[in-house]
């Protein structure tokens, strides 16, 4: 602003020149209007505030991900041992897994119908033969120096994934959005190192190796960190759904890589750097806005974006370089000769005559195993007791949390969206500050039920009801009744009783009264106030405030 | 059966003619075989017409050397490539010897061009019309953990124990290159 208002002073100094000379100081005053309209209008164009008059379209984020889900199966891809998150070191290694010589991969049948499973979950068409390549490249836990992965013809391709996030300032409007899935392969895990830098080694542990994995590789069509977490999310609940995988990133069995780079919109993307070592889904959104601020500072600052892969620090929030890819990575994917194309076939009819049905993977069958997705289940919540849509994201994301609603709905008149209020503010409330899952709640849906039943009836007030919560928090053995009974809340119903309490009220604040009665209803709350301290709670606000109106005018 | 034929026939095997080096099988009419195989009968046959032998084998090389103007041009293979190879498939062979050689590989490989293959899906696996197995979701193997590292010579508390790896920016400490062993 400074560098733009000193050329304002010295232009209309200029003017001013001029104007002495012309004797036409209304002219001047115009001009000047003028030209601080233009001087204005162009300082606030953050980018290019001097040379351009015009601003250019500013720089936006292209965001793609790279998803790796570990298979939810009982052994391995390849071969026959356990596959266990927690196991002595290098015990669920067989031969083929250490890659002893003369050891040959046999593919696992539930791998690739978990495959199959997920590709139709994510709309993908499903190659009805796909082929299996080794990709090599040298590291110490991947003793095969390949790992056999779908590269040429994955076993499905073409997917959507439908996600939605929220906006507004009270983040309740619901935005729909949808991924492209480029393709889905089955691919084989390698093991885990860890590093001991003291004494120069690194310690090998092949349990994970050659676990199944499914890649999903995705379009880059996300444009920020926020995007990309409610993909990750919605994927994490349809994953879950589906029995596929457990997706908890904690564990490693939802491994997600972003590929980030900036560009302007209409122009060719640009350089894309790989974001690794994210461990959940926030530290994805601050990695992905990291990262896309650091490239457009280097971008302005007139530098180039490298290519290359960086980690992600959780603590400070940063990226950094990672290792420095000697040029791009030569694969030298290779057909694997071990094994013959995976066939998959549409339906009982098309399985060809030598083939073992029962050994067949048949998409058909398949597809009538399908469970309910989450955005199934949403729609129907909204549509049978219409509650919010954000509520019901709400539900279904949390385990647990739909039965919980449907079951109380059930056993109680009151409307669902009442129901809701209970379950979404005070239930879940609760449980979130205690850090406990649906299922350790401490008061079940009857308790909550009968509660709610008994604000219906008109026997405690709402206010009361959620004093009792509480309570039943703390007791969960105790029943609705029972504290109710003992610290004597039931509403006060009787007219007299109610007429004496508010004639008591009104007597003992004169001058509120005044106030009213010359005007200023808001006072009335005041006194509403005070009839609900006296009684604790016990009233109903409605029928108070009418008695209360009718004394006082 | 087949097997017993064969033993036989490795008992008491002598060439018939110095020339042509062609082994022919002894009589067999007293060792007919019970279900009477073509292979007996073959072997009479063989016998009957030994002065007109139909073998297989060409007496003479048929090869001929693929002229140069048939093949694309010899393929030189640059310093770059050649690090880039040596960092890829951890072979040591940067001398001029090693180079020559993979020239000479590729320049022999290059006569395959000669062959026709238009229309012609490129075979990634003889396992092509066989089905493909599927195994059950059950745990078969496993629990070898003694097996397996006693094969390692170093070892850490039931870990392998590896140099360390590319975090370090110490190149070529994964494994050892191997070095091209070269006959010319």
């Amino acid at each position: 602003m400074a560098a733009s208002s000193s050329g304002y002073s010295r232009m209309f100094c200029k003017l001013r020149k001029y104007a002495n000379k012309s004797q036409s100081l209304y002219h001047i005053d115009t001009f000047n209007f003028v030209i601080r309209t233009i001087w204005i209008s162009g300082s606030k164009t953050q980018l290019q505030p001097k040379v351009h008059a015009k601003s250019l379209p500013q720089m936006v984020g292209v965001v793609g991900l790279e998803i790796h889900a570990q298979i939810q199966s009982t052994s391995k891809l390849f071969s026959g041992s356990h596959v266990r998150f927690l196991a002595p070191p290098n015990s669920l290694v067989s031969h083929f897994d250490a890659s002893l010589p003369g050891t040959l991969p046999v593919l696992n049948r539930r791998c690739v119908e978990a495959a199959v499973l997920t590709g139709l979950a994510l709309n993908c068409t499903i190659n009805k033969k796909s082929l299996f390549d080794r990709k090599h490249y040298f590291y110490a836990d991947m003793p095969a120096g390949y790992q056999i992965t779908q590269q040429r013809v994955p076993i499905a391709v073409d997917g959507i994934l439908v996600y939605s996030h929220f906006e507004g300032r009270k983040r309740n409007q619901v935005v729909t959005k949808s991924v492209k899935i480029k393709q889905i392969q089955l691919e084989q895990d390698s093991g885990k190192s860890l590093h001991d830098d003291e004494r120069s080694q690194t310690l090998i542990d092949l349990n994970r190796a050659g676990v199944g994995l499914m890649e999903l590789v995705m379009e880059p069509e996300m444009c920020c960190g926020e995007e990309a977490a409610a993909a990750v999310r919605e994927l994490q609940l349809i994953l879950q759904a589906l029995g596929t995988c457990q997706a908890n990133m904690a564990e490693g069995q939802l491994r997600v890589d972003a590929n980030v780079s900036v560009h302007r919109p209409g122009e060719p993307l640009g350089v894309r750097t790989e974001v690794k070592n994210i461990n959940s889904v926030r530290h994805l959104a601050k990695a992905i806005d990291y990262e896309i601020q650091r490239q457009m500072e280097v971008l302005q600052s007139g530098g180039t974006v490298l290519n290359e892969t960086r980690a992600f620090d959780s603590k400070s929030g940063n990226t950094i370089p990672m290792r420095d890819k000697e040029g791009l990575q030569d694969y030298r994917f290779m057909p694997e000769p071990n094994l013959p194309p995976l066939f998959v076939y549409e339906s009982e009819a098309s399985v060809p005559g030598g083939v073992d049905p029962a050994q067949a993977v048949v998409i058909d069958r398949l597809s009538t195993q399908l469970p309910e997705l989450p955005s199934v289940k949403r729609t129907r919540l909204v549509e049978t007791h219409g509650i919010l849509q954000e509520h019901s994201f709400t539900l279904v994301s949390e385990d647990g949390l739909m039965d919980y609603f449907e079951s109380v709905v059930q056993m109680t008149k009151a409307e669902p969206r009442k129901v809701i209020g209970w379950v979404i503010k005070e239930l879940m409330g609760n449980l979130n500050s205690q850090s406990l899952k649906v299922s350790q709640s401490p008061i079940s849906p009857c308790a909550l039920a009968e509660l709610i039943n008994l604000v219906e009836s008109g026997q405690i007030s709402s206010s009361t009801a959620k004093q009792v919560f509480q309570e039943m928090w703390k007791a969960p053995e105790k029943k609705v009744g029972q504290i109710v009974k003992e610290q004597d809340l039931w509403m006060i119903n009787d007219k007299e009783e109610l007429q004496k309490i508010c004639q008591r009220v009104v007597d003992s604040h004169p001058e509120e009264v005044q106030i009213i009665r010359r005007g200023n209803k808001k006072v009335l709350n005041k006194l509403m106030g005070e009839v609900q301290r006296e009684t604790k709670g016990r009233t109903d606000p409605v029928k108070v405030r009418a008695i209360l109106e009718k004394m006082v005018s | 059966m087949f097997c017993k034929c064969a033993a036989r026939v490795s008992r008491a095997l002598r060439p018939a003619h110095p020339r042509c080096g062609v082994l022919t099988l002894p009589a067999r009419s007293d060792t007919v075989s019970a279900s009477g195989t073509s292979w007996s009968r073959w072997t009479y046959k063989r016998e009957s017409s030994n002065s007109a032998w139909n073998s297989k084998v060409p007496q003479v090389p048929t090869w001929e050397p693929v002229a140069e103007n048939q093949l694309p041009p010899p393929t030189r293979v640059s310093p770059d490539l050649v690090d880039k190879l040596e960092r890829l498939a951890l072979v040591d062979f940067g001398n001029k010897e090693g180079v020559d050689c993979l020239e000479k590989a590729i320049r022999f490989a290059d006569q395959l061009h000669v062959v026709n293959t238009d229309g012609v899906e490129p075979m990634d696996s003889v396992l092509e019309d066989r089905d493909l197995f599927l195994r059950d979701d059950t745990i078969t193997e496993g629990e070898c953990a003694e097996e397996l590292l006693h094969l390692a010579k170093h070892t850490v508390e039931e870990y392998f124990v590896a140099p360390p790896g590319k975090n370090n920016n110490n190149k070529n400490t994964i494994t050892k290159k191997t070095s091209c062993s070269i006959r010319t």
